[in-house]
């Protein structure tokens, strides 16, 4: 089974690679390179360095406001779904968040914490932490009643109740608000990048465009594309082996 | 929390009908809805009192009131002569769906209830082991409950109780979700249960059949609001093995006369 996983996953990627290499062969557009070409900028930026080198400053505020949105909307989330008061307080907060028109917004962020990196840090917070605490919220309130009973009857305090049995209950749904979470903390890194002041992979997409790099260009993309893509499986594989019985418990139930 | 419990000897009996449990005067109200009424009964020591009656009467409500998951709005429980403020460590909870942490293993299921009573692991592993093998699980230790059948998981479900030594069983309906056949070698390890474990039993079902095969007394609950309408004692066949008892006179009559009193409450 999981040799026929990994065979669908490289088909579809040969797919997809396929169907760029030929929209690159037409071309669709002058500015559309092929795969192949992609790849070999790639490849000449992973060689000479830049390509690291840009990705040290974009990881700093995509990591520190991935793990500030992590933290704090996994806390939140949980102090929201455990109360009723603050889920009044706090929700419409976060609801409101995620439907802000973010690039519309910048500015203002930038006028009031300047270009530097608290301004993106604050981007990806912003794009990373919503969807992470109304999913842990909406986690934690459907843990199912009969188990929180259960372990109250065998003498669980109000914190083992939270720690062993809701927590664990509610670990499916928080690891998937963490998956959109960090897909859209990577979007709001890039955004800032391309928004506020062009460092980092941002710098190497504005100016290889500027100068119709396109290759290099799409290379850059694509790296980002890919580092999300083996991040999330990275967390996948955290949470299997944290929730190993989690992972069909509730599909046969 | 300091458990380093051993068996704890039966307190010698002075009163004649000694009870493990007594509810006095129990009402519930949910709202406007009255659950229960001046609910009072008494629950022998070392037997199984089954709790029966049509769906809406309540019995399960008595059932969490017992286990101090529910607060009644009024009245007492008292458990072996304490009152009940809260769940205790005297009584443990068998739950209709089985409610099991679909993330832990069975051994860790298992042993959920010393987990919470702060016994070190080596020792509770060595008792949810034991009481594993007990309800014929051995080798299923490290598997998740979603690779079991529904008749299993309930083991593990007992299991659990079994595994804190509590002197007082609380079954809420548990062999309702399984198949028939399990159902039944159910009923039938129960009575051995019983018998040998020397615990008092409440036993909530809604199976006429069920509550007759395997009760030493039944307390027919009507609805709206909750009362005791009758209490009977099955004494006849209970000596007769387990295979006899469904084919007993004594057994069929209680079951059709059950029928006759219960049949005006069901739509």
């Amino acid at each position: 089974m999981p040799n026929r996983a990994l065979l669908l996953k490289i088909l579809s990627a040969a797919l997809l690679f396929g169907a760029w290499e030929i929209a690159g062969r037409i071309p669709v557009s002058f500015a559309f390179p092929t795969f192949l070409e992609s790849m070999s900028a790639l490849f000449r930026m992973i060689g000479d360095g830049s390509l690291l080198i840009a990705y040290l400053e974009t990881l700093q505020p995509l990591v520190v406001g991935v793990v500030i949105s992590a933290v704090l909307g996994i806390g939140i989330g949980l102090w929201v779904g455990l109360s009723r008061t603050f889920d009044w307080l706090f929700s419409p907060i976060f609801i409101v968040m995620q439907a802000a028109p973010l690039a519309a917004l910048i500015p203002l962020l930038v006028l009031a914490y300047g270009i530097g990196l608290t301004s993106k840090v604050l981007v990806v917070c912003i794009m990373a932490m919503p969807v992470i605490v109304l999913n842990t919220s909406s986690a934690v309130r459907n843990t199912p009643e009969s188990m929180k009973e259960m372990a109250r009857s065998y003498l669980a305090s109000e914190w083992e109740v939270i720690l062993k049995v809701v927590v664990p209950a509610a670990s499916p749904v928080i690891f998937a608000g963490l998956r959109l979470g960090v897909s859209a903390g990577f979007i709001g890194a890039i955004l800032a990048e391309l928004k506020i002041t062009p460092t980092g992979v941002g710098d190497i997409i504005t100016f290889s465009r500027s100068i119709a790099d396109y290759p290099a260009m799409y290379a850059a993309i694509f790296s980002i594309i890919l580092l999300a893509v083996l991040f999330l499986n990275l967390l996948e594989a955290i949470e299997t082996a944290l929730f190993k019985g989690n992972q069909r418990g509730y599909v046969s139930d | 929390m300091d458990m380093s419990q051993t068996k704890t000897p039966v307190q010698p009996v002075d009163a004649a009908p000694d009870s493990a449990v007594s509810t006095r005067n129990i009402s519930k109200t949910y709202g406007a809805v009255e659950a229960l009424r001046d609910l009072s009964l008494e629950f022998p020591r070392g037997q199984l009192t089954s709790l029966l009656g049509p769906s809406g009467c309540g019995k399960t409500t008595l059932l969490k009131i017992i286990a101090g998951l529910l607060e009644p709005t009024s009245g007492t429980v008292e458990v072996n002569g304490k009152t009940v403020t809260g769940p205790g460590p005297d009584r443990a909870f068998v739950f209709q769906d089985f409610a099991l942490l679909p993330w832990a293993t069975v051994l860790r299921n298992a042993a959920f209830g010393l987990e919470m009573r702060g016994v070190a692991r080596a020792e509770r592993e060595d008792r949810a082991a034991h009481y594993i093998k007990e309800v014929g699980l051995s080798g299923f230790e490290n598997a998740y409950p979603h690779e079991l059948s529904g008749g299993m998981r309930q083991r593990v479900g007992l299991a659990r109780a079994l595994a804190v030594d509590a002197q007082v069983l609380l079954m809420d309906e548990p062999f309702s979700a399984v198949d028939e056949q399990t159902r039944r070698k159910f009923q039938e390890d129960l009575l051995n249960l019983v018998r040998n474990e020397n615990k008092t039993f409440i036993f909530v079902t809604h199976s006429i059949e069920e509550a007759v095969y395997v009760s030493d007394q039944i307390a027919i609950l009507l609805p709206r609001p909750s009362r005791v309408s009758e209490i009977i004692r099955p004494t006849g066949f209970r000596g007769k093995g387990v295979d006899n008892i469904r084919r007993d006179p004594e057994y069929l009559d209680i079951v059709d006369e059950i029928w006759a009193s219960l049949r005006s409450y069901v739509e």
